[in-house]
């Protein structure tokens, strides 16, 4: 039934930090555990969800389309291969975002809330028209970021927009952290970003050249049963998304030997 | 603080950049967040006394009216001791 779906926005503030492969890495690891989910690509003008899917060549109609009612909307969903569970809108032209509405994104979103059980929303960066336009249709929202400060700024306002935007509730996942760099306390730690930003972290993901290994070859990661420290992280973000209890990772604890031993203790909190 | 802190302080060598990022951050949030001009934040003050003199006396020298943040709440805190009830005063006179 439609308002058991779970429509989740995907957004950052900041561009590149990894928004559109966690909607790919979520879309494929949640169709995998058997429920039906449709990734929708909101960013019109620089879409990309096709392209890390590797479904870019099998396009035939887009979201703009389906609301100029030119077409049906199981016509323009692009099913995936291997995991038939899985369907991708596709971005329209960018020329849509001249008069596309949040009532569109509303319409569209309810259309898909008929067949599916989760509805991710692969948001634009920025705080302009694209963004307000996927907040409309939202209920709920995962911010991603990056250990760095820019991108913890741009997700504390981002936050405070989906705040006033009645989304609930919004939680964070914290990408590309790198271990060895908090240990040596040249990256800000996962209880520092929490901290600041004061949301409940839903995962973190690890540094991990495989991502880009996959996106090359248009395979999410957690598509393959490979076992990458990426892909492992993002399936556990799934499976805590479906409400599992998975106890997250700690980066500090992470890695043994003398040094790393030694650089925990420097890291005890005296006051 | 930190141990690491500690001892880097000792040896006299700089600040790790994590600590160094997590100041500047909590900084420029507090300010990005209230997003309210301290001229802004003055005119309020000023009428918020304005209006409260009406009722009663305040110590307008030990008052103050400022903004608080915490876990993304940001709070308008004022603190206005009152020397004495103007109304009861007032309805003293009338008598």
């Amino acid at each position: 039934m439609a308002s058991n779906t779970r429509i989740i926005l995907i957004c950052s503030g900041k561009g590149g930090v990894g928004k559109t492969t966690l909607t790919a890495n979520l879309g494929v690891a949640l169709a995998k555990q058997g429920v039906r989910t449709v990734v929708l690509d909101a960013d019109f003008g620089l879409r990309n969800l096709d392209l890390l899917l590797g479904l870019e060549n099998r396009i035939v109609y887009t979201a703009q389309e389906v609301l100029e009612e030119t077409c049906r909307l199981d016509q323009a969903l692009v099913k995936h291969k291997q995991e038939p569970n899985l369907a991708l809108l596709p971005a329209g032209n960018p020329r849509m975002l001249d008069w596309l509405k949040p009532d569109d994104m509303q319409r569209i979103v309810t259309m898909l809330t008929k067949e599916f059980s989760y509805v991710l929303i692969d948001c634009p960066a920025g705080v302009e028209d694209g963004f307000k336009n996927a907040v409309a249709a939202s209920k709920e929202a995962i911010i991603v970021t990056n250990p760095e400060v820019s991108a913890v700024r741009d997700a504390d306002r981002v936050i405070g927009l989906l705040n006033t935007n009645g989304i609930k509730p919004v939680q964070l996942v914290l990408n590309r952290v790198r271990p060895q760099m908090i240990a040596n306390q040249e990256m800000l730690s996962v209880d520092d970003v929490t901290d600041i930003l004061a949301l409940p972290l839903l995962g973190l993901v690890l540094e991990d050249q495989q991502v880009i290994v996959s996106t090359n070859r248009g395979e999410p990661l957690t598509l393959s049963d490979n076992n990458s420290p990426a892909s492992h992280c993002y399936s556990n973000i799934a499976r805590r998304l479906q409400g599992e209890q998975i106890p997250l990772i700690d980066p500090s604890k992470e890695g043994s030997g003398l040094r790393n031993k030694f650089m925990r203790l420097m890291q005890t909190k005296i006051f | 603080m930190t141990l690491l802190e500690i001892v880097q302080k000792l040896l006299g060598r700089q600040q790790s950049s994590a600590s160094k990022a997590r100041e500047r951050l909590q900084l420029v949030l507090a300010h990005d967040r209230t997003d309210l001009s301290p001229e802004l934040l003055d005119q309020m003050r000023r009428e918020i006394l304005e209006v409260v003199s009406k009722y009663v006396e305040i110590d307008i020298d030990e008052g103050a009216v400022s903004l608080e943040t915490e876990d993304r709440m940001t709070a308008l805190v004022a603190n206005l001791p009152i020397k004495r009830s103007l109304l009861k005063v007032n309805s003293q006179d009338a008598e």
